[in-house]
């Protein structure tokens, strides 16, 4: 679990950083898609670094899912009898209690993104368009829908890993005493900060802030 | 009740010489069991606290077949997991003048010269290994900043020889000896018996033989034989009802161990310890102490007048009475447990007790939060401050805790010779079981010392030297049959009573009778009484009492009525016996025989011995086992 | 005051269970919560019916023998407490509270609220012990222990076995337990010996028993009467992936 939602978060991080790579400018955007697709040419057949990333990301996400499937199904045998009141949640409140279906919810939101900006089957420019014009036409005013559902994504996502980040320390056993409060702390300031830095693309757009 | 004189015991099978080397000459002596032939032997322990826990553990050890039983559902909840304040060793790391003279000296003293030197100074002895064994098992105690263990002085003694963790120690003692059990039993050399109850002993061809268990869940009767069975079966503080003892403890297994022909060692002494939160309405169901270590600070008081219903607060100093400052100008709060509590009774039979029921007195802190700061008490006491608070919904801060004396501790028991034999050969007594190593009154922090004494370092020699005498031949079926059917026909009988009263009432009104003629004060009326009223109760127990259910399957209620039987005749010999001593002694406290100033009264010409009572269908039989002191002169205990 | 209580019935562990709704009148605040059971058992025994199964036994919150779900909470929601030491001043008059036996699948129930923990004594029993045979143990200053590390283990030493931990936890694990009884004993020097193979056996054993894994939600520390923190549980993975490489 903590292994494979460490890659995802890796993952996480390049790509924000290079979505950010949107507000300087159409070329940078596309050239840096351009380059993911051809680095190491020609030594290298092309897109290789993005189809192992793909593999690895897609790797990464089945046995994390697996794992969080098999956690669930242990989970459901330990306890076969429920209760009958509602349990209120001692600890840190609700977010704690959302991974299982956040993540799900997460996972559905990366497949309509892949038909959106990856292959374009849902976006208006098609696949044909460059990544910057799908993402600049995806976000239109007109389509504030699709804002507002990737907001709400996004900040299922930033729950996610707002648990998440910490548990993996927890799970690999890097967190102790004086330690837990900051790698707390951390995780969310964290979490918020990569979820403000995707949310700053759709949003810049919708506004017409990038054209 | 008619009792009659038996023949004096005469042997204790303690060795001759200097005191120091007896152990190891028994030691030396005992026969030695070969490892091939031990696997063949088979131990019962029932009990799995700090005695039953440490002597199952090292048995299996040993290589012998060890069968262990408890009533809870691990052994890891025996009693002694509540112990608090320490465990007392004659290690001497403080290089304070301790030594194993020195806590022999102690401990005979303490008890009022009511125990036998020989063991005691054996205690003494092995309370080394004892800390020992405790660490290397991984014991938390509490340690200093060099790392070394930190002791801190208890209980009257002037050198600090207690080694503690927290507030908590008899629960890691308990769970190092718990550990150890478990190592075994998942080695194969222990099988664990749990929520399992022992109703009697099976004898046959004069040895003990065996028990009878009832399976608590599927309500099963059970027979285990073996060659030699070993009780560890803690205290019965709880004939009072109203104790600091865990709810399950109970007489029943030394009490039908008596009735099988093992003597009842000194019932009468009872422990009753004064720092304990008061009762507070008719459902109340146990009593939780305080420690002592409270009275360093807090001053003890009273209105001066009767029925004052003035809140504390209200009451102006000079309408206050701190009886123990003005009775005991010298020690004030400070004076011995047995001192301390009965001060507080007379104060409350005056009528001036505070809170429901008049039974209590005030512990003030006032004055200390204005000595020191509320920080100062707080880092001090917080976590005993908050305890009170969780039961009694007062702040302690605020107002002045209510404190009174609670039953503790039994220092009788099944009587027991210096290899902790009991009366019946092959029946070995451990821990608060037996009557040993306390005398009249037991120390602070000597109760679990002598319980891990008992179980890691004597019985296991004990024991061999015992079995190396074997084999001892086929069990007659018939004794088991006989036992079975006792133990079916009172289960049965108290399911068929079907009465009006449950189990619960009639023991808490035979605690209540034992606490008013049998307590902390005691008199030949109030006894007389007690005796008077002991046996109809039981006649009315056994007629009216009603037990729901059948034996099949859990039922507490029924395990419940079976210990409140046992209780009832324990109670009466436990009255007989403070009856026959009319002398006050220890924990023991005769008001016919006291000093001028008022404190416990011995009578060394006639009463220095032990009461060992033998079990008898026209009534018990008393037989009396000299104490000799060749060592520490015997002398009056002084508190002014 | 007057509560309206909804008790879990089950007679045996083959009987399906339910709910009973029984009122208690005239309860006094200053009662314990099983004080307040007790006075309903009385009465339900004079009325011919079968008391309600409970376990308890030092009725001071240390023998870890207690232990019901009330209202939903593992011990009820006073923090730090243990059903015994829970006392009836918390509640409302009036008030209904249901009240449940632990629920896991290695705890299957006896009777009652009465479940069967002998899936902790197994635990134990994969390692959860020094090997030190009676009477060979060196002079116990032979080996000082840092002070911060005799307290931590202390602090995890106090674990009482009550299994709160595996009721409130959702996945149903024991990893707070096991994970107490690793720590207590990896800390001190003298536990280093068998650090590696106790944690593997132990934390195989706890898999065996069919608890649930732990995905760090927390819950069993919430309501863990003796406050044992998250911080063994990472101590026990820290332990096992160095043991197990
Ligand atoms: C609140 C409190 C604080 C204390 N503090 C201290 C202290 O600080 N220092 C000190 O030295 N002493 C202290 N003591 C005294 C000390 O704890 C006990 O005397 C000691 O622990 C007794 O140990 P034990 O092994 O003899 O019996 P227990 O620990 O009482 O064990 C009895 C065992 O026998 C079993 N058992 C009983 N009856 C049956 C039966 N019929 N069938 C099957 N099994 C049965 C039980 O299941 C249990 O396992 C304290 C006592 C109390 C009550
Ligand atoms: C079907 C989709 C998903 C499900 C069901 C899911 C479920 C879970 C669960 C139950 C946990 C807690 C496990 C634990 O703490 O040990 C978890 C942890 C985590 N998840 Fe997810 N998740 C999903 C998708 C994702 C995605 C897409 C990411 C990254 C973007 C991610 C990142 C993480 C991280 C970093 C952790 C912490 C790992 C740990 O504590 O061991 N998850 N996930
Ligand atoms: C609003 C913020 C986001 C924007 C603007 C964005 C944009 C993009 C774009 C433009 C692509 C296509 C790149 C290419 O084809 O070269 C892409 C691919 C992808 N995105 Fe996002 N993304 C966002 C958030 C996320 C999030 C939160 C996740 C995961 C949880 C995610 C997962 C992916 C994946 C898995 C790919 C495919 C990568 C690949 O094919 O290698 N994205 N994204
Ligand atoms: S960790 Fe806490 S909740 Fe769990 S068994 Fe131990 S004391 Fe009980
Ligand atoms: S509640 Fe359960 S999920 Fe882990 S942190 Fe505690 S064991
Ligand atoms: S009864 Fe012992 S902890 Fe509650």
């Amino acid at each position: 679990m903590a292994v494979t939602g460490a890659m995802l978060v890796l993952f996480l991080i390049g790509h924000m950083i290079g979505n950010a790579k949107l507000f300087l400018g159409k070329e940078s955007f596309n050239a840096y898609a351009e380059w993911l697709r051809t680095v190491g040419e020609p030594a290298l057949p092309a897109r290789t670094l993005l189809t192992l990333t793909e593999i690895v990301l897609a790797a990464a996400v089945i046995l994390h899912m697996w794992a969080a499937v098999t956690l669930a199904r242990r989970a459901a045998k330990a306890r076969p009898v429920k209760y009958a009141t509602k349990k209120k949640s001692q600890a840190n409140g609700y977010v704690v209690h959302t991974m299982r279906y956040g993540g799900v919810i997460v996972v559905l939101f990366v497949v309509w993104h892949l038909l959106d900006l990856t292959f374009g089957v849902v976006n208006p420019e098609g696949f044909a368009a460059t990544p910057y014009d799908r993402v600049v036409a995806g976000f239109q005013p007109s389509r504030w829908w699709v804002t507002a559902f990737y907001v709400a994504a996004l900040v299922m996502v930033g729950l996610h890993l707002r648990h998440g980040l910490w548990s993996a320390f927890q799970t690999l056993g890097l967190v102790g005493g004086r330690n837990r409060r900051l790698l707390n702390a951390g995780a969310a300031v964290f979490s918020a900060l990569l979820i403000l830095g995707f949310l700053a693309v759709p949003i810049a757009v919708t506004i017409g802030a990038v054209k | 009740m008619k009792y009659t004189i038996g023949e004096p015991i005469r042997d204790t099978k303690a060795p001759e010489g200097p005191i120091e080397d007896r152990w190891d000459k028994r030691r030396f002596s005992a026969k030695l069991v070969n490892p091939a032939n031990k696997r063949k032997l088979t131990v019962i322990v029932v009990g799995t606290g700090l005695a039953g826990g440490s002597a199952a553990a090292t048995l299996g050890e040993l290589g012998y077949q060890v069968k262990s039983f408890c009533y809870q559902d691990s052994p890891r909840r025996a009693h002694s997991i509540a112990a608090q304040g320490g465990i007392n060793a004659a290690k001497n790391y403080r290089g304070d003048g301790d030594s194993i003279y020195r806590l022999f000296y102690d401990t005979v003293k303490g008890g009022d010269f009511r125990a036998r030197e020989s063991n005691v100074y054996r205690l003494a002895q092995v309370s080394v290994n004892i800390i020992d064994q405790a660490v290397a098992q991984g014991v938390p105690f509490a340690r200093e900043y060099g790392g070394l263990l930190d002791t801190r002085s208890f209980g009257g003694a002037q050198v600090s020889r207690t080694f503690y963790a927290r507030g908590q120690t008899g629960q890691q003692l308990l769970l190092g000896a718990y550990q150890a059990l478990e190592r075994q039993i998942a080695a194969g050399t222990v099988e664990m018996h749990t929520r399992h109850e022992m109703l009697d002993v099976v004898v046959s061809g004069g040895r003990a033989r065996g028990v009878i268990v009832r399976d608590l869940v599927s309500g099963e009767i059970e027979t285990h034989l073996a060659d030699a069975v070993v009780l560890a079966t803690g205290g019965y503080g709880n004939v009072f009802f109203l104790s600091t003892n865990a709810k399950g403890c109970n007489t029943t297994a030394i009490w039908r161990a008596h009735r099988r022909g093992a003597y009842f060692g000194n019932p009468c002494y009872t422990q009753i310890h004064p720092t304990c939160i008061p009762v507070s309405g008719d459902y109340q169901s146990k009593l939780t102490l305080m420690s002592e270590s409270l009275r360093n600070d807090g001053r003890v008081w009273v209105p001066l007048r009767k029925g004052d219903d003035r809140a504390p607060g209200d009451i102006p100093e000079d309408e206050r009475d701190y009886y123990l400052e003005r009775i005991y100008p010298a020690f004030g709060n400070l004076v011995p447990r047995d001192i301390a509590s009965r001060a507080a009774k007379n104060v409350c039979d005056e009528g001036r007790g505070v809170g429901p029921g008049g039974l209590g007195v005030y512990l003030d802190f006032a004055d200390a939060i204005a000595r020191l700061g509320r920080e100062a008490v707080e880092k001090k006491y917080g976590n005993l401050f908050e305890m009170y608070e969780r039961i009694t919904g007062e702040d302690p801060y605020t107002r002045p805790m209510r404190i009174y004396p609670a039953v503790h501790y039994t220092m009788g028991g099944l009587w027991v010779d210096y290899d902790l034999q009991s009366t019946v050969p092959g029946l070995f007594v451990i821990g608060e079981a037996n009557f040993s190593d306390h005398g009249a009154n037991r120390l602070g922090a000597s109760a679990l010392m002598q319980g891990l004494a008992d179980g890691y370092f004597v019985l296991p020699t004990t024991v061999g030297d015992y079995l190396a005498g074997g084999p001892f031949g086929e069990v007659d079926q018939a004794d088991v049959d006989e036992a079975i059917g006792q133990v079916n026909g009172k289960i049965g009988r108290l399911l068929s009573v079907n009465g009006t009263r449950t189990a619960d009432s009639y023991h808490r009104e035979l605690g209540k009778l034992m606490w008013d003629y049998c307590g902390m004060e005691r008199t030949e009326e109030s006894l007389r009484k007690a005796l008077e009223r002991i046996p109809e109760l039981r006649e009315e127990f056994w007629n009216n009492v009603k037990v729901p259910g059948d034996g099949e399957g859990l039922n507490q209620a029924l395990e419940r009525a079976g210990r409140v039987a046992d209780f009832f005749d324990l109670a009466e010999l436990m009255c007989l016996d403070a009856l026959h001593r009319t002398e006050s002694c220890g924990g023991h406290f005769r008001a016919e025989s006291q000093t001028e100033d008022g404190e416990a009264l011995r009578d060394d010409e006639n009463f220095a011995y032990v009461a060992a009572w033998e079990y008898g269908p026209e009534g018990p039989v008393l037989h009396k086992e000299r104490l000799e002191y060749e060592y520490v002169k015997m002398s009056q205990r002084s508190y002014k | 005051m007057n509560l309206t209580l909804k008790v879990w019935r089950q007679n045996g562990p083959a009987d399906s269970g339910r709910m009973v709704t029984y009122q208690v009148t005239d309860v006094s605040p200053d009662m314990s919560f099983l004080e307040m059971l007790d006075v309903l058992n009385e009465r339900l025994i004079l009325e011919g019916d079968d008391p309600v199964a409970f376990d308890h036994d030092c009725r001071e919150g240390i023998c870890g023998m207690c232990g019901m779900v009330i209202n939903g909470v593992a011990h009820g929601e006073q923090k730090a407490t243990t059903t015994c030491q829970l006392h009836m001043r918390h509640f409302e008059d009036g008030a209904t509270v249901t009240i449940e036996p632990w629920r896991a699948a290695p705890f299957p129930v006896v009777k009652d609220l009465v479940v069967d923990r002998g899936a902790f004594d197994r635990i134990i029993q994969a390692g959860g012990f020094i090997s030190v045979p009676a009477g060979s143990a060196p002079d116990a200053h032979s080996v000082p222990v840092k002070k911060d590390d005799a307290d931590a283990a202390f602090d995890a030493a106090t674990c009482i076995g009550c299994g709160a931990c595996v009721a409130a936890c959702p996945n149903g694990s024991a990893s707070l337990f096991t994970a107490a009884k690793i720590t207590h004993l990896g800390l001190l020097p003298q536990g280093g010996p068998e650090r590696d193979s106790r944690v593997v056996s132990m934390v195989e054993q706890m898999d065996a028993e069919g608890f649930g894994g732990c995905t760090n939600t927390g819950e069993c520390t919430a309501v863990c009467p003796k406050g044992i923190s998250l911080d063994v549980i990472a101590q026990m993975n820290r332990d096992y992936l160095k043991a197990a490489k």
